[in-house]
């Protein structure tokens, strides 16, 4: 057994439970927290079964931002923490109705500002951890397909990159992830193209790999660094006539 | 929309499959409008897990509870016979029941109430079953067991998916002092010399043979039977004593494409078996090797299945009587040989009593031939559905891709009684294969 902890926000998303077990096999301590406590059961059951890890389960809504400090105090610091939940929400809906649109912001971008804060703070008393954020290309270009989702991960990728500014000096080190496609529920129905998605566990290998070099931010399919540059290139006179 | 099949890659069908990770969204899935049946890990070799709509189990797959003490499982639906030996065989348990191979679902296991080479001594998959849940038709989720819905679990042993959803089961395990098995393989010269051998070795735990089909004349059903036990801790050697339960993962072969179908003409098949029976140049061959081989033998090479080339094959498995079954054998492999259909495997087993309400062993002998679909092959095999018949017995419904639904009704004696049950659990035929249709029990 290692001594070591993960802690997993949105332990429930497929992303999150190959986090969990590419952990559990290198004998990491799981702190497996989401929304529905209930569907974690079961995950934590496997864990302990299939890779003896120990492994504890914490009820956690990143939108209720009042209950993070607590959430932090009773899970305990860890000393990896990462932040995956997400939710790509309905962009037509979105523009039809706020209440869509505001959850897609407060879920991908003040939740998980709210909760690394708390995090941080644990860890810069004790002068150490990685600190882990599941961002995404679609935060890097708005476009009219999904831009409340996008302009929410942007809003994430440059609080990580302040994080990562502000908590260098205090000797913790904090990683940005923008996968391209993901093989998962979110995606689920929609026809990716193969050569560009990854499984949840190539993302989640990628991940430990990327946090134990400290690399500072990955794409996981390096592909889609070319396929950023290009569309980060696109001329904004050229971009806005587009159907992307 | 995606093509789909069984491990028979026969037939193929257009379908949706749909996952499931939770109870939550299994009911969901449920609440749909559309026809479905549920897909284990699709080794069933013809169309029972095929439909237009399928739920697939395989990602509801958490082990739920390990009693390592008194070796009792629970796990998810979808939760592979491979994963659960990685944990329960360094623990000292074995499963109950194991078919010829490892990549089958706990669900698929209770849905075909799976039988293995120790039937003839400890029974089907279903004797080791405390209790399972399934999610039927109207999305309730019952909890079953000898005792308790007790018609729903009886109907669903061996019910083919036509009862609901199985979303977990907990299960009994075997206990074993090693992952050895000491093994002993018999030759016998023909087919009478088989069946006497198989009542000789009956206290055998484990027990089956190889049988060659095309061998005319004296030699006819020429086997070998091949006998095992769990290996005491005494029996092995100075190296496996090292570590008694952990064996060392093995390379596997892959055949990577569909082999054209002409590779399997009757030469083939000779060599093969004139390889085989080489290898076994004693009369008596004792030795204790990892489960592995002795139980899943086909594992060790990946999409077996790909040599039967594009066309698929079928499994056509069936059991006679003990009372008159060897004649009714004789007839059959004579009829084999002369059509010259011969199949690359033929597994003879001998099985125990069961009276099990649709399960499908009975005490006698049950023998199992793959066949490479071909002209003039369904039109063969009506021809041998004929004498299964004539001599009281049944077919597997799991390697099952083109009987008729007359030739169940006739062989399998609780049929109605069961079907008015699935009619119960599943009264507008929500769950429904291509199979189940084909042979008119949804359809
Ligand atoms: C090489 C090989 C050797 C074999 N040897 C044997 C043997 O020795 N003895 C033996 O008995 N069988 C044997 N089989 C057959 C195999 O064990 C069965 O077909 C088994 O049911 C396959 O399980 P599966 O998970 O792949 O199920 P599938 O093939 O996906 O489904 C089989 C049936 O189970 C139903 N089902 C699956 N999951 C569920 C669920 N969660 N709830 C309700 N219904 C469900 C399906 O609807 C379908 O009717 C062998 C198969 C192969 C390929
Ligand atoms: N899939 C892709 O193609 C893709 C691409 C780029 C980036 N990403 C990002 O990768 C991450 C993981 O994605 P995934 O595809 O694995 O997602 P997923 O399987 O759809 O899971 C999303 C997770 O977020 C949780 N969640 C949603 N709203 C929440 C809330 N208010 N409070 C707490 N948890 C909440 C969900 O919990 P429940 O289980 O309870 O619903 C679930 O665990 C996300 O951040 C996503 O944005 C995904």
């Amino acid at each position: 057994m290692n001594d070591k902890k993960v802690l997993i926000l949105g332990a429930t998303s497929d992303v999150g439970k190959a986090l969990a077990q590419v952990y559990a096999e290198q004998h990491f301590q799981l702190v497996l927290a989401a929304r529905n406590v209930k569907d974690l059961e079961p995950i934590k059951s496997d864990f302990e079964i299939r890779n003896e890890a120990k492994v504890e389960i914490a009820e956690f809504e990143a939108t209720d931002y009042s209950s993070h400090p607590a959430f932090i105090d009773k899970v305990g610091t860890p000393d990896i923490c990462i932040c995956v939940f997400g939710y790509l929400g309905d962009q037509t809906e979105a523009e039809n109705n706020w209440d869509e649109a505001k959850s897609i912001m407060s879920i991908n971008y003040i939740g998980a500002a709210s909760i690394l804060e708390e995090v941080a703070k644990k860890m810069t008393d004790k002068k150490t951890g990685t600190i882990v954020g599941i961002s995404s290309v679609a935060g890097e270009r708005g476009r009219q397909s999904n831009y409340f989702y996008g302009s929410s991960k942007a809003g994430f990728t440059a609080y990580l990159s302040g994080l990562r500014n502000r908590l260098f000096h205090k000797g913790i080190h904090v990683l940005t992830v923008k996968p391209g496609f993901i093989d998962t529920k979110m995606t689920a129905g929609m026809d990716l193209p193969k050569p560009l998605t990854a499984s949840p566990l190539q993302v989640a290998k990628a991940i430990a790999k990327a946090a134990r070099k400290k690399k500072n931010t990955i794409y996981v399919l390096s592909m889609w660094r070319l396929i950023m540059y290009i569309i980060k290139t696109i001329p904004e006179g050229i971009f806005k006539k587009l159907k992307l | 929309m995606k093509k789909i099949s069984g491990w028979g890659n026969y037939p193929l069908v257009d379908s949706e499959i749909n996952r499931f990770d939770t109870e939550r969204e299994l009911v969901k899935l449920l609440a749909s409008e559309s026809k479905t049946i549920a897909r284990g890990n699709a080794r069933s070799y013809g169309d029972s897990a095929l439909a237009h709509n399928v739920i697939s189990s395989l990602s509801h797959n958490r082990m739920l509870y390990f009693d390592t003490e008194k070796g009792i499982l629970k796990c998810e639906s979808g939760v592979l016979f491979n994963d659960i030996l990685d944990v329960i065989v360094p623990k000292g348990w074995f499963l109950p029941v194991t078919p010829g191979t490892k990549f089958i679902t706990v669900g698929g296991a209770i849905a075909s109430d799976v039988h293995g080479k120790n039937h003839h001594g400890e029974g089907s998959f279903s004797n080791y079953l405390d209790e399972f849940e399934i999610a039927c038709a109207d999305g309730s989720i019952k909890i079953c067991s000898p005792s308790n819905e007790q018609e729903l679990y009886q109907a669903t042993c061996g019910g083919m998916g036509l009862t609901g959803v199985i979303l977990n089961a907990t299960f009994r395990l075997k206990k074993i002092e090693s992952a050895y098995i000491s093994q002993k393989q018999i030759k016998a010269k023909n087919l009478d010399e088989i069946v006497e051998l198989f009542d000789e070795y009956k206290s055998a735990t484990y027990s089956m043979a190889w049988i060659d089909c095309l061998k005319g004349g004296n030699a006819f059903g020429r086997s070998i039977l091949i006998c095992g036990e769990h290996a005491s801790f005494e029996e092995l050697s100075t190296n496996q004593k090292k570590a008694p339960l952990n064996l060392k993962p093995k390379k596997k072969l892959n055949v990577p494409f569909n082999f054209p179908a002409i590779a399997l003409n009757p030469f083939s098949i000779k060599a093969f078996n004139a390889l085989y029976y080489a290898k076994n140049y004693k009369k008596v061959m004792e030795g204790v090797i990892p489960y592995e081989p002795f139980f899943y033998p086909l594992d060790a090479i990946n999409n077996w299945n790909r040599m039967y080339g594009k066309n698929g094959f079928v499994q056509y498995q069936f059991v006679l009587p003990k009372e008159g079954g060897k004649e009714g054998l004789v007839k059959i492999l004579k009829k084999i040989r002369s059509k010259g259909m011969g199949s690359f495997l033929a597994v003879l087993k001998a099985f125990g009593e069961q009276n099990d309400l649709i399960a499908f062993p009975m005490e006698g002998l049950t023998l199992a031939l793959d066949f490479p679909v071909r002209k003039g092959l369904f039109e063969f095999l009506n021809e041998l559905d004929v004498i299964v018949l004539e001599y009281g017995g049944r077919i597997y419904l799991t390697k099952d891709a083109r009987m008729d639904g007359q030739t169940l009704a006739q062989s399998y004696p609780n049929f109605s009684k069961w079907k008015a049950i699935v009619e119960k659990y599943n009264p507008n035929f929500k769950f429904a294969s291509t199979q189940s249709d084909r042979l008119n029990i949804t359809s």
